[in-house]
């Protein structure tokens, strides 16, 4: 085990900074998709089974 | 590093769901099946048009069919499936957050969790609040875009400001805040609501509260996740 932390904190600290904005960004798009489609999707079906989800969060419903 | 966003992403979504689903099932889901009682009795202009569709030609409206949760578990199961999306998606976003500024402590995540419910309830609700089913309101893309405006006006505004080195950003930050709230939400043409006004009221604390211990919780575990894995 103590291999792979030092393996893995050697790789953090040569991550650059282009590496983790992009990390960040595509983390930050894949989240809004989800949200997206769980909360502002027209598809009736989806629609419906998070009905409650989306009154609850106030996002826009109807 | 994307091990440690999906790790972090995926357990945080998970409990913040399952804490989710547990208030709303005894706080927020009795006021909207209250609410429904209201618009099942009122014969609702919505109600008629989506009848008369289905009458119309059931062939072309193939939406007027479309697979719906029965009450009861089927409910209480896919609005559960809806909250895990959602909290995974916001929990995705918030790991993102930490790759550029790691959280120092836990309590840098309330903060984080705080920054999210401001963006994404607080700012959006001042202009839209949560409506129960049955309550007019202006056309659905309308509100979704002037909603989806002001969170990310709310986000990039809070981020300059604390986050911005100089005074000129900072008070930039404060008016992109301000926008959205001088341009206003879309209104319906005329108020009116099926629901009794304090089933209504009850309804936007029981959301505001809801959603604000939601927002904590995916703030303190995501960070708490974060900081126990190394990159």
């Amino acid at each position: 085990m103590p291999v792979t932390t030092t393996a893995s904190h050697a790789s953090s600290t040569s991550t650059t900074l282009s590496q983790r904005v992009i990390a960040a960004v595509s983390a930050s798009v894949l989240g809004l998709c989800l949200v997206y489609f769980a909360g502002f999707s027209h598809i009736e079906a989806v629609h419906n089974a998070a009905h409650d989800t989306r009154h609850s969060a106030a996002f826009p419903c109807h | 590093m994307f091990t440690r966003i999906a790790r972090t992403a995926g357990f945080t979504g998970l409990l913040a769901a399952l804490l989710l689903t547990v208030l709303q099932s005894f706080w927020v889901a009795p006021l909207i099946l209250q609410a429904e009682t209201y618009e099942g009795s009122a014969p609702a202009a919505a109600h008629e048009h989506e009848h008369a569709d289905a009458a119309a030609g059931e062939s072309h409206h193939h939406d007027a069919e479309a697979w719906s949760p029965e009450d009861g578990w089927q409910r209480v199961l896919s609005t559960t499936g809806g909250n895990l999306v959602v909290a995974v998606g916001f929990a995705l976003l918030l790991a993102g957050m930490y790759t550029l500024r790691s959280p120092r402590s836990i309590g840098a995540g309330a903060l984080w969790g705080l920054g999210g419910f401001a963006v994404f309830c607080l700012a959006p609700n001042l202009g839209l609040p949560p409506e129960l089913p049955g309550t007019a309101a202006a056309d659905l893309a309308q509100r979704q875009f002037w909603w989806v405006g002001t969170a990310a006006a709310t986000a990039v505004g809070l981020a300059l400001m604390v986050f911005a080195g100089n005074w000129v950003l900072k008070i930039a930050g404060l008016i992109l805040l301000a926008i959205p709230h001088v341009i206003g939400a879309p209104q319906p043409e005329v108020h009116e609501s099926l629901a009794p006004e304090a089933l209504e009221s009850q309804f936007i604390v029981a959301s505001l509260l809801t959603n604000a211990g939601f927002w904590l919780a995916l703030g303190l575990i995501s960070a708490w996740l974060y900081r126990r894995q190394s990159a």
